[in-house]
């Protein structure tokens, strides 16, 4: 049988974002991935040596819309780590709150992508029913739905209000029903098994070797979770780690669909926390002294890592960010070569990749360190170019009609 | 003569009349859909406002592509859908015969895919070529569960081949779908007509998250109006078809009688439009091993009973 490629992106309907997959296929059965990034072009981590450390804080909600107080939340982390500095008790509470509503609504809107992606658009609606209600409460709680603006260095910027618990515990209830529910859905359901049941299976050894986290290596068994192991506004909950030992699409729901519910009991070890730790939610931090310092978080994906150098001044010397999505999206090559496209396109979802988390480049230089495009635009289109040129010369016959019109702009 | 089947084909129950019904039907899909999803769902209009703003649009043709296949397979696949529709309307309302038989429909129903093979392998497009083939691998395992679906009232009515005489049997001898065949066939019979109007769980060959509508990728204009004015057309006599085939037709003898008519009619698309939303895409190999291994063998069971009389 003859193989041909399937260009996948950079703009398709499977990818929310800009990303390209060259993949390989034999009639149905894929034999290789190919993983093209780099085509979104953000330049956060220069922006921010631009930036007060305060600002910075900002800068990097902005660079995903869905994990938006993850980044922060490692930020700060790294800026407190270079100082050592404490934050108070009630503070924790709040970073704690603030992460797992968010853990919640990322995961809901990983199930409907996940819904979409297999057609089952019902459950995309369902799923996007429930997260309303959390979206609901995290502007009751900062004052946003998206963006909350709550890390600072050395605490929180706005204090909890303790009257808005009785209206947080009914939501959490019928978010864990819900939950339940779902989770009997998808085991009772013979249509949707069938669709998830032992597709894309990552191996304990290839997550291991790829580097996975969060879920995406939790729901192949390997036992991290950076809320666990590395805590620093978690010691004050009891958080449990959910592990799964086979690694297919299923698993992956699995394990979501339980952090959740766990996310759930965590918030209300917090509600029940406030009602007892009064106190100030910030220490206020007059100046960053020379050093450096590592920041870590479990964001809904996987850990997310910020470096901070500081020289004494009050802006990050060096600011590098790196994402979940960075080591989880590579996995691909081992999960989905040698099953059918159709459960390859589910599966490229199901570490849910966050392309504008993994990607930021400001500048492109050549081997002799000279500078090779200011005009990053122009270098986008030259790449698109490039590889227009690199797969019609083989399959021409088959990919004419994709690429026609475009290379003759 | 001539006149009267011109105005059966081009009127009522044809073109005008099913493009007509076959879009307000899209618009009940559509809005059926969004309720159980807890959406507003479109205007009564949309699929009007569509499909007319669709036919002003300019049909962009691929380069390098056989112009005449890609232009010609909508209209063949329309006109095979119109002659269809006129058939088994002309059946549904008047209980008339004009010369067409079940086997001359379960034909033009298969030259639609055949159509819709030929159009989305012309374009080139590594998409559509997907597409194609997963149509016609469908086309492969749905075609015969469909047929020996047919066969059940066939064998009931006494070997007729004929939509009138089928009708006129059950008139006389209660519904087939009464009999333990007719039940099975006509559960089966449903799993088809989804598998036939590309509809969930078998929308394989369109997949939008997938392949981006796989086969008609590449239509777009008059063009790409022509296959959804089809589609909107199946919606209107295939649930008909099994009307007349198993649930003993409408008649207009009294209110009642019409109701009941359009009930069942309803019935059949309300179940149809509930089962595309409560199921995902499956596969095309779980398409094929579903429809060789479950349905053909059920519906092959459904045909022994009916030669036994059951």
């Amino acid at each position: 049988m003859s193989k041909c490629r399937i260009p996948l992106g950079p703009f398709h309907p499977l990818l929310e974002e800009a990303e390209f997959f060259n993949i390989k296929v034999e009639g149905e059965k894929v034999v290789d991935i190919e993983m093209e990034t780099g085509w979104m072009h953000r330049g956060h981590e220069k922006i921010s040596e631009t930036k007060t450390f305060t600002q910075s804080i900002f800068l990097v909600e902005r660079i995903c819309g869905i994990c938006s107080t993850s980044h922060p939340f490692a930020c700060v982390n790294a800026i407190e780590d270079i100082d050592n500095i404490e934050i108070p008790e009630r503070a924790k509470y709040i970073r704690v709150l603030i992460g797992e509503l968010e853990r919640i609504h990322s995961h809901l809107l990983w199930v409907c992508l996940a819904g979409h992606f297999i057609g089952y658009d019902t459950l995309w609606m369902w799923a996007w029913k429930y997260r309303e209600p959390i979206l609901q409460l995290s502007e009751m709680i900062t004052g946003n739905r998206n963006h909350y603006a709550m890390m600072r260095v050395g605490g929180v910027g706005r204090d909890f209000d303790n009257s808005l618990i009785p209206k947080i515990i009914p939501v959490l209830d019928m978010i864990e029903k819900k939950m339940v529910m779902l989770a009997g859905a998808a085991n009772d359901d013979p249509v949707l098994r069938s669709r998830l049941k032992g597709v894309g299976v990552l191996t304990k050894e290839d997550a291991i070797n790829y580097c996975a986290n969060g879920p995406t290596a939790r729901a192949s068994g390997v036992d991290i979770d950076v809320r666990r192991d590395d805590p620093t506004a978690y010691e004050v909950v009891d958080v449990k780690v959910i592990v799964t030992p086979n690694g297919d699409v299923y698993d992956k729901l699995v394990v979501r669909v339980l952090e959740i519910i766990e996310s759930c009991h965590i918030i209300k070890q917090c509600l029940k926390a406030f009602e007892k730790v009064q106190g100030p939610i910030i220490n206020k931090v007059k100046e960053i002294s020379p050093g450096e310092g590592i920041g870590r978080y479990e964001a809904p994906r996987g850990e997310v890592f910020h470096y901070i150098r500081s020289d004494g001044s009050n802006r990050p010397l060096r600011h590098k960010v790196r994402a979940p999505s960075f080591s989880n999206i590579p996995t691909y090559k081992a999960s989905c070569v040698g099953i059918p496209l159709a459960d390859a396109l589910i599966t490229l979802a199901s570490v849910d990749p966050c392309y504008c988390c993994t990607e930021r480049s400001i500048k492109a230089f050549d081997i002799n360190g000279k500078k090779i495009e200011h005009n990053l635009l122009h270098l986008s289109r030259k790449k698109t170019e490039r590889l227009q040129r690199e797969l019609i010369p083989k399959e021409k016959s088959l990919i004419d009609g994709i690429f026609d019109l475009s290379l003759s702009r | 003569m001539f006149l009267k089947y011109l105005f059966y084909l081009l009127i009522f129950p044809g073109f005008l009349f099913a493009s007509v019904f076959g879009m307000i039907v899209g618009w009940v899909d559509r809005k059926v859909s969004a309720r159980v999803q807890f959406r507003v769902g479109p205007p009564f209009f949309q699929n009007f406002y569509d499909i007319f703003k669709l036919w002003g649009k300019e049909v962009i043709l691929v380069k390098n592509s056989p112009y005449f296949i890609f232009l010609i397979a909508p209209i063949i696949a329309f006109a095979s859908v119109l002659i269809t529709s006129t058939l088994v309307g002309t059946a549904f309302f008047f209980n008339l015969s004009i010369g067409g038989d079940l086997i001359f429909i379960i034909y033009l129903m298969m030259i639609y895919s055949v159509a819709l093979i030929l159009g989305a392998s012309s374009t080139g497009n590594i998409y559509s070529s997907i597409g194609a083939g997963r149509e016609m691998k469908l086309l492969l395992s749905d075609e015969l569960a469909f047929i020996l679906v047919i066969l059940v009232p066939i064998i009931q009515a006494g070997y007729k081949i004929d939509l009138t005489q089928i009708l006129i049997y059950q008139q006389a001898n209660g519904m087939i779908i009464g009999s333990a065949s007719g039940i099975i066939a006509f559960i089966v019979g449903i799993i088809c007509l989804q598998a036939k109007m590309a509809m969930q769980p078998f929308d394989i060959a369109h997949a939008e998250t997938e392949i981006i509508d796989g086969v008609l990728i590449e239509y777009s204009g008059t063009l790409l109006a022509f296959w959804k004015l089809s589609h909107f057309i199946m919606y209107v006599f295939l649930p008909m078809l099994l009307v007349i085939l198993f649930w003993g037709g409408i008649s207009f003898a009294s209110v009642g009688s019409i109701i009941a008519g359009v009930l069942k009619y309803l019935l059949i698309v309300v179940l149809m439009i509930l089962i595309k939303n409560t199921n995902p895409r499956i596969r095309i190999d779980t398409a094929i091993s579903f429809f060789w291994k479950y349905a053909s063998p059920l519906a092959l069971v459904a045909v022994i009973l009916a030669i036994f009389g059951v």
